[in-house]
């Protein structure tokens, strides 16, 4: 789950720069944009949620 | 820049060590008097490795406007990724600027970066060991700050997006995502990989209260942050956005506003609450309204820079609750909510705040969030990638002893405060 995290958060941030580079329209960017961020957002609660299973593991 | 600037700059730059003294206080007084001294040492240590690292290093990849740098050309388009200017002071470093300014961007540097290395140490606070903190802050300034600083203030594809592709550029004047965001995201890391103090959750994963030792220091660090801040955020005004100095008398006022309506958000929302105000949020809530007024500092009004305080404020009490009660996210002095949170917010802001036309007033958001998905989506992922490959090689998290016996017995040998005897589990026989 942690990788799978890691690559959403790098993805999100890959389809915000490809945005950059490839579109012009604003509406566009900023729908694309939005979703880069929305998948970093997955990527970043998939990533807490293994640390928060270790931790429940833990005790 | 003229002369007269760069001594103004200089003298600006005296200041800023006063932010990092007054986060030491605050991450040292709202840990547990076992490990005071090994907080304030593991600062010490931060500040003196970021300095050699950064001179050494991090100068050349951090760059400045106009020097050399190593670029990607993709869609036409140079996308300018790292500084590539010489790691020896005396040489190109300083390029088409004077000597003076070199030195004076150099000084900056040491300590933005020292003070965005030291966030971790309260987030780690009373585990951290002090080995590791020493290798993660070289990493941290050798690599990680410059490579940011280099984005947004160094002439990097972040402070270019208006040239290359239109609309506006990111805007931090004030570092509340170079140095607060990059910091907060350390401390989260750092949390993730050292876990919760001994005792802070029980086997039922309810949190227990453990309160800072001294919060009459955490208070007192509050008034030297605000100087200190005043200090680096005039000093990166003048540096990076050439702005007029009769700026600073506007980052001046915005800096006492935005702190003190966080502070003031903090009261009013935990007298409600809880029936009294917390201080130690209270404390919180006055450098979470440094960081986000950080952002726009030069640039906003003093109305703008009231309501960013108080959002960042009001929003630090429930992130903190959320991290510690549902995440099980133990950070004794609440830097991630404090730095990346309130950090994130702040660059929000600047989108909203800044007085631009309306038609640039989307192409300012869509920058600030372009900034803001750089941070979670690249630097996130880089940061902790770096601390858990340390982990591997230096273990980050105390052994059980030093659990039980606290930081500054285990590694440093004797207490801070020698004639108290506060821990009575530290004379159990084992």
């Amino acid at each position: 789950m942690k990788a799978i995290g890691f690559l959403l958060l790098l993805s999100g941030w890959i389809i915000v720069l490809a945005t950059l580079d490839l579109l012009t329209q604003f509406w566009l960017r900023t729908g694309f944009i939005a979703s880069g961020i929305a998948t970093e957002v997955i990527g970043l609660a998939l990533l807490t949620h293994s640390y928060f299973s270790e931790q429940r593991s833990a005790k | 820049m003229t002369s007269e600037n760069l001594v103004l700059c200089l003298v600006l730059l005296l200041l800023s060590p006063l932010a990092i003294a007054g986060l030491a206080l605050i991450n040292q007084g709202l840990g547990r008097s076992r490990s005071a001294a090994h907080a304030m040492m593991g600062t010490l240590c931060t500040l003196a490795i970021a300095a050699i690292v950064m001179v050494v290093v991090g100068a050349g990849f951090a760059g400045f406007k106009g020097g050399g740098a190593y670029s990607i050309h993709l869609g036409g388009v140079a996308w300018d990724w790292l500084g590539n200017t010489s790691l020896s002071m005396g040489n190109s470093l300083l390029g088409s600027q004077s000597a003076a300014a070199g030195y004076v961007l150099v000084c900056l540097h040491i300590f933005a970066s020292g003070l965005a290395a030291m966030i971790p140490l309260g987030a780690g606070s009373d585990r951290w060991r002090l080995a590791p903190i020493c290798a993660s802050s070289a990493l941290f300034s050798g690599f990680t700050y410059p490579l940011i600083a280099h984005w947004v203030w160094g002439g990097g594809w972040l402070s270019q997006l208006a040239v290359h592709f239109g609309g506006a550029s990111f805007v931090d004047v004030g570092g509340a995502g170079v140095i607060q965001i990059t910091g907060g995201l350390t401390a989260l890391s750092i949390v993730w990989i050292v876990g919760p103090r001994r005792g802070k959750y029980t086997t039922d994963a309810l949190s227990t209260a453990i309160p800072g030792h001294n919060i009459v220091l955490v208070l007192f660090g509050c008034v030297l942050a605000l100087l200190g801040w005043i200090g680096l955020e005039s000093a990166t005004s003048l540096l990076f956005y050439n702005l007029a100095p009769i700026r600073i008398a506007v980052i001046v006022v915005n800096a006492i506003l935005s702190a003190s309506c966080g502070c003031l958000a903090v009261v009013v929302v935990t007298q409600v609450r809880y029936r009294k105000p917390d201080a130690s949020l209270s404390a919180n809530g006055w450098i979470a309204g440094l960081v986000a007024g950080s952002a726009g500092c030069a640039f906003v009004s003093p109305l703008a820079a009231m309501l960013t305080g108080a959002v960042a404020g009001s929003l630090l009490i429930f992130m903190i609750e959320f991290l510690e009660l549902k995440l099980l996210i133990d950070d004794p002095s609440g830097s991630i909510s404090v730095h990346a949170g309130a950090g994130v917010w702040g660059l929000i802001s600047v989108a909203f705040f800044t007085p631009v036309g309306n038609e640039l007033r989307g192409a300012q958001i869509l920058a600030q969030l372009v900034g803001i998905a750089t941070f979670l989506g690249f630097m996130l992922p880089w940061i902790h990638a770096v601390n858990l490959i340390l982990n591997r090689l230096v273990p980050y998290r105390v052994d059980r002893d030093g659990d039980r016996q606290g930081m500054d017995i285990r590694e440093l040998g004797a207490g801070a405060y020698p004639e108290f005897v506060v821990h009575s589990e530290e004379f159990l026989p084992r």
